[in-house]
């Protein structure tokens, strides 16, 4: 089957190989360090900041594949796309972190356990 | 074998080993160290693509920014990562098996793909070869053309996140003595004067 999709796609003009190696190899990659990131959050079920550093590899197991597809299919607009996905992630980091400082002020911990002020 | 398969083999092996280590890691501060070289051998990988210019976005934004911010929290807090970890051996298990089936899912996925058939013509932004027009020179002209109301929009989302996370992190404490100056200025008696007769002194 894949090598059908080879043959489908080779006979556009798009580069058929990334940096010698198939697109399977990083869409492999990529699948790995996301279930890694998965696997993260459960393991690590009390601390939020290895909990946040686990979206942070999640999200980089997206940008490779986004960035696996586009030089695969030679449309630079994967590349375009895993620019804005760094700029929301930056940002989804910046306001985690100070949710997480002020938490930490309020309560003395950051285990995620006793996140239940709200719970009345 | 290749040099570039070489290169490659030796990067994603890199990024897998650190991505592990980072959710295993017992100290946080070395699970941000660990993030940090799996960020290092992502980029490495996406220069292999022949994507330059996401490659360095992710070294010097991600790891020079972002990380660090990390690094920064991690140390500023004072807590005990040691009670932090209890759970592990608890949760083990259950990440274990999800984390399997997502692999098994993920594989079967991949044994069975093919493009669509119109998915080579669909392209919107054809790549130039990296003889014509070098990455960064590329995407610069998709950017600030085609996309430009998406990039302000992103700028805009980061400026949003910098207003939240003062916002979120300012306070002002009461326990803490400042200088006021208009105070100072206005102190009754801040300068007396004195008629000192001569020779006499005061």
């Amino acid at each position: 089957m894949l090598a059908a999709a080879a043959a489908t796609v080779s006979e556009g003009p798009a580069r058929m190989v990334v940096g010698g190696i198939g697109l399977e190899g990083y869409l492999t990659v990529a699948a790995i360090l996301f279930v890694i990131g998965i696997f993260g959050i459960f393991v690590n079920r009390r601390n939020v900041i290895i909990i946040l550093m686990s979206i942070e590899l999640m999200l980089l197991a997206v940008n490779i594949n986004l960035v696996a597809f586009s030089a695969h299919l030679g449309d630079l607009v994967g590349q375009v796309f895993t620019l804005f996905v760094l700029t929301v992630a930056a940002a989804e980091a910046a306001i985690g972190l100070a949710i997480l400082v002020c938490f930490f002020r309020n309560r003395g911990t950051i285990s995620v356990e006793d996140v239940n002020m709200m719970k009345g | 074998m290749g040099l570039t398969v070489f290169a490659f083999y030796v990067f994603a092996c890199v990024a897998v080993a650190s991505g592990l280590l980072v959710v295993l890691a017992r100290n946080p501060v070395h699970s941000v160290l660990w993030l940090i070289l799996t960020f290092f051998s992502a980029a490495g990988m996406m220069v292999l693509m022949g994507a330059e210019f996401v490659a360095m976005l992710l070294i010097i934004v991600y790891v020079g920014a972002v990380m660090v911010l990390f690094l920064f929290v991690v140390m500023m807090l004072d807590v005990d990562f040691a009670e932090l970890k209890r759970g592990l051996a608890e949760y083990l298990p259950v990440g274990a098996l999800v984390g399997l089936v997502l692999v098994i899912e993920l594989m079967l996925v991949f044994g069975y793909w093919i493009f669509a058939d119109a998915a080579p013509q669909a392209r919107e932004a054809v790549m130039p070869a990296p003889a014509d027009v070098p990455n960064t020179h590329a995407l610069g002209q998709i950017i600030y053309d085609q996309y430009i109301l998406v990039f302000q929009l992103s700028g805009l989302i980061l400026l949003v996140a910098m207003i939240g996370a003062i916002v979120l992190t300012l306070r002002h404490r009461t326990d803490v003595k400042r200088q006021d100056i208009l105070a100072q200025i206005y102190r009754e008696r801040a300068v007396d004067l004195k008629d000192v007769e001569p020779g006499q002194g005061v």
